[in-house]
């Protein structure tokens, strides 16, 4: 087990957002992080990578990971957001150039040729080689969001964190993004990724964990998580599970809405 | 591309040597480009008999090597102010002089003038723009987040309010000359500037340009927002206030100097940009040169147009500034 989180709690202003939130996330293995809008997902990741005040522990191959300097956990620990947009006129190698902050001296004038190989591998692996020359404010969405995960790649990260990556993607850069995750997870990353869509979750994911009202509610293998009981208490819909005949991952059907008074929440 | 990027800084240089002596040459009384190198060696010691006489070295040694040496760097702190605000507060309109910190250092610098502390003025004008920014950044918050529209409008109150307090002050106190010398300060102006001036300026510079530069990276971070930054292993607080608290000193100490001279660190930087991008490890040092060279033309050009009366120069970077402001507004529409 590499991510051990235990007892995480976070508060905005008093609000509990996250309570005694605990799961492990297996090591070179991607863990999907699911649940419904308002569950606290994306505060969940913002803690992981440091920038909340929290209480609790959060532990990564060994490392405490809160009380780590920035710097250090920038070297074990990259983020993609869901959407980061800019102004500036950087072309798309500069961007993925930033992945290399964290190890560079504040002196040094340019990236050196072990960061440029990093860099070009990044590039590569991401299929922007191609346009790395160009602006990234010039890109399409789906675009900009291979950039951004090239750019956390070039941070070599042991654990890399992604905020619903795919969700302003077409399903065509859904499958390519979730299938280079696939590649990176199997020489050795592990991968913590939010999902909005349940049936890519099921498909890609080797682990699930879920989030309801700010706390843990279940953890595990997709086709033990993913119940029809999960679906009608933390997302209030009336679901089917139907395996799929090709690879026997679930398939989610969704039925209904369930009307409000009928659907309670697990806590 | 990489040709022009690595000659791009030393043609700047030799640009910035060419225009500071040209610029020595220019004026009511006809100096040659020699004459000028011969002054500068013979107090350099290199010439014990110089070979100009008493008055042109008095008018090239007392009056225009200080000014054009004034005007250099008080054009590479405003330009190097307004190229690190626009990245740490992601502001594409952000200068020192839209945000409010240069009527806030000039109310502080008059404050301390009339309660006799001339000597701290300088100290006046850094708190007086340290204030003005603290202030804008809290109402752009109280507005509900500092977007770029939010913080100029904070900005423009504060200068309102700062500007009215300081006229206040002056009318209530200056007597004839002084009145219209003052008023001609605040315009902008870099009149009458001598060594102590320009030794002021670059001793704000020694210690702030160091703290910017070393901080280029760190700059670039910030280009998708405090969360990238903060993931690449930035200390986005600390960092923002060490930043901010430079730039506020490099404007108070150009505003002690020169005045509120307007939209050098929004022109300068949005030209520069255009030309080598947004990374700060080369937008800054091109900004800081581009920023000297273009000072030093509106100040020359502002001292010789109407010769024998002398344009405020901030006329003259508002001139050119106030359509630049509107062609970002324009550019960067979708965000403000």
């Amino acid at each position: 087990m590499t991510l051990s989180v235990t007892g995480l709690s976070v508060a905005k202003s008093g609000t509990p957002i996250l309570t005694d939130v605990s799961f492990s996330a297996p090591a070179g293995r991607i863990t999907g992080l699911i649940g419904p809008n308002g569950a606290g997902k994306s505060t969940l990741l913002a803690a992981l990578l440091g920038l909340l005040q929290t209480e609790g522990s959060v532990r990564f191959e060994g490392h405490d990971l809160p009380n780590l300097r920035r710097r250090d956990r920038a070297q074990l620990l990259a983020f993609v957001e869901q959407s980061a947009a800019t102004e500036e006129r950087l072309s798309v190698r500069d961007v993925v150039a930033l992945g290399r902050i964290p190890f560079e001296a504040a002196w040094q004038s340019e990236p050196s040729p072990n960061d440029q190989a990093i860099i070009a591998q990044a590039l590569a692996d991401t299929g922007t080689t191609g346009f790395s020359a160009r602006r990234f404010t010039t890109l399409s969405g789906g675009e900009q969001q291979r950039v951004h995960v090239a750019r956390a790649l070039a941070q070599q990260p042991r654990l890399l964190l992604l905020d619903e990556p795919t969700s302003h993607l077409d399903i065509r850069s859904q499958l390519q993004l979730l299938t280079l995750l696939r590649q990176k997870a199997e020489a050795g990353m592990s991968i913590f990724v939010a999902l909005h869509d349940l049936n890519l979750a099921a498909r890609f994911c080797d682990h699930l964990v879920v989030l309801a009202n700010g706390r843990t509610t279940a953890e595990g293998a997709p086709t033990d998580v993913l119940t029809p009981e999960l679906l009608r208490t933390v997302y209030g819909v009336a679901a089917r599970l139907v395996p799929d005949s090709a690879n026997g991952h679930p398939l989610i059907v969704l039925d209904e809405a369930i009307a409000e008074d009928h659907w309670q929440l697990t806590d | 591309m990489t040709i022009t990027h690595r000659l791009s800084l030393p043609a700047l240089t030799v640009l910035l040597v060419v225009s500071a002596i040209a610029a020595v040459t220019f004026g009511p009384a006809d100096i040659t480009p020699g004459e000028v190198w011969s002054v500068i060696a013979h107090h350099l010691g290199l010439f014990p008999e110089s070979p100009v006489s008493r008055l042109r070295d008095a008018i090239v040694w007392e009056l225009r090597l200080p000014r054009v040496l004034t005007a250099l760097g008080v054009g590479a702190g405003l330009a190097v102010s307004g190229a690190v605000m626009q990245a740490l507060t992601r502001n594409p309109l952000a200068d020192p002089y839209l945000l409010g910190l240069s009527s806030g250092a000039a109310l502080g610098a008059v404050l301390f003038l009339l309660l006799g502390f001339t000597l701290l003025m300088p100290l006046g004008a850094f708190l007086g723009s340290l204030g003005a920014l603290a202030l804008a950044l809290l109402i752009a918050q109280l507005l509900g987040g500092a977007t770029p529209s939010r913080a100029i409008l904070a900005g423009i109150s504060i200068a309102a309010l700062a500007s009215a307090a300081t006229s206040f002050l002056i009318f209530w106190s200056a007597t004839g000359d002084s009145y219209r010398d003052i008023l001609s300060w605040l315009m902008g102006s870099l009149s009458g500037s001598i060594w102590s001036d320009a030794a002021m300026v670059y001793l704000a510079l020694v210690v702030c340009l160091p703290i910017i530069l070393v901080s280029s990276r760190a700059l670039d971070a910030f280009a998708f927002g405090d969360t990238a930054a903060a993931s690449l292993g930035i200390d986005v607080p600390r960092l923002r206030w060490t930043l901010l608290g430079a730039t506020a000193l490099l404007t108070g100490i150009m505003v002690a100097i020169g005045g509120a001279i307007g939209f050098v660190g929004l022109v300068v930087p949005h030209a520069v940009r255009l030309a080598v991008g947004s990374a700060h490890r080369k937008l800054l040092p091109h900004a800081m040169l581009a920023g000297a060279i273009f000072m030093l033309w509106t100040d020359t050009a502002a001292r010789t147009l109407f010769d024998p009366r002398e344009l405020p120069v901030g006329i003259i970077t508002a001139l050119i500034g106030a359509p630049v402001f509107l062609a970002v507004l324009l550019r960067y529409r979708r965000i403000t």
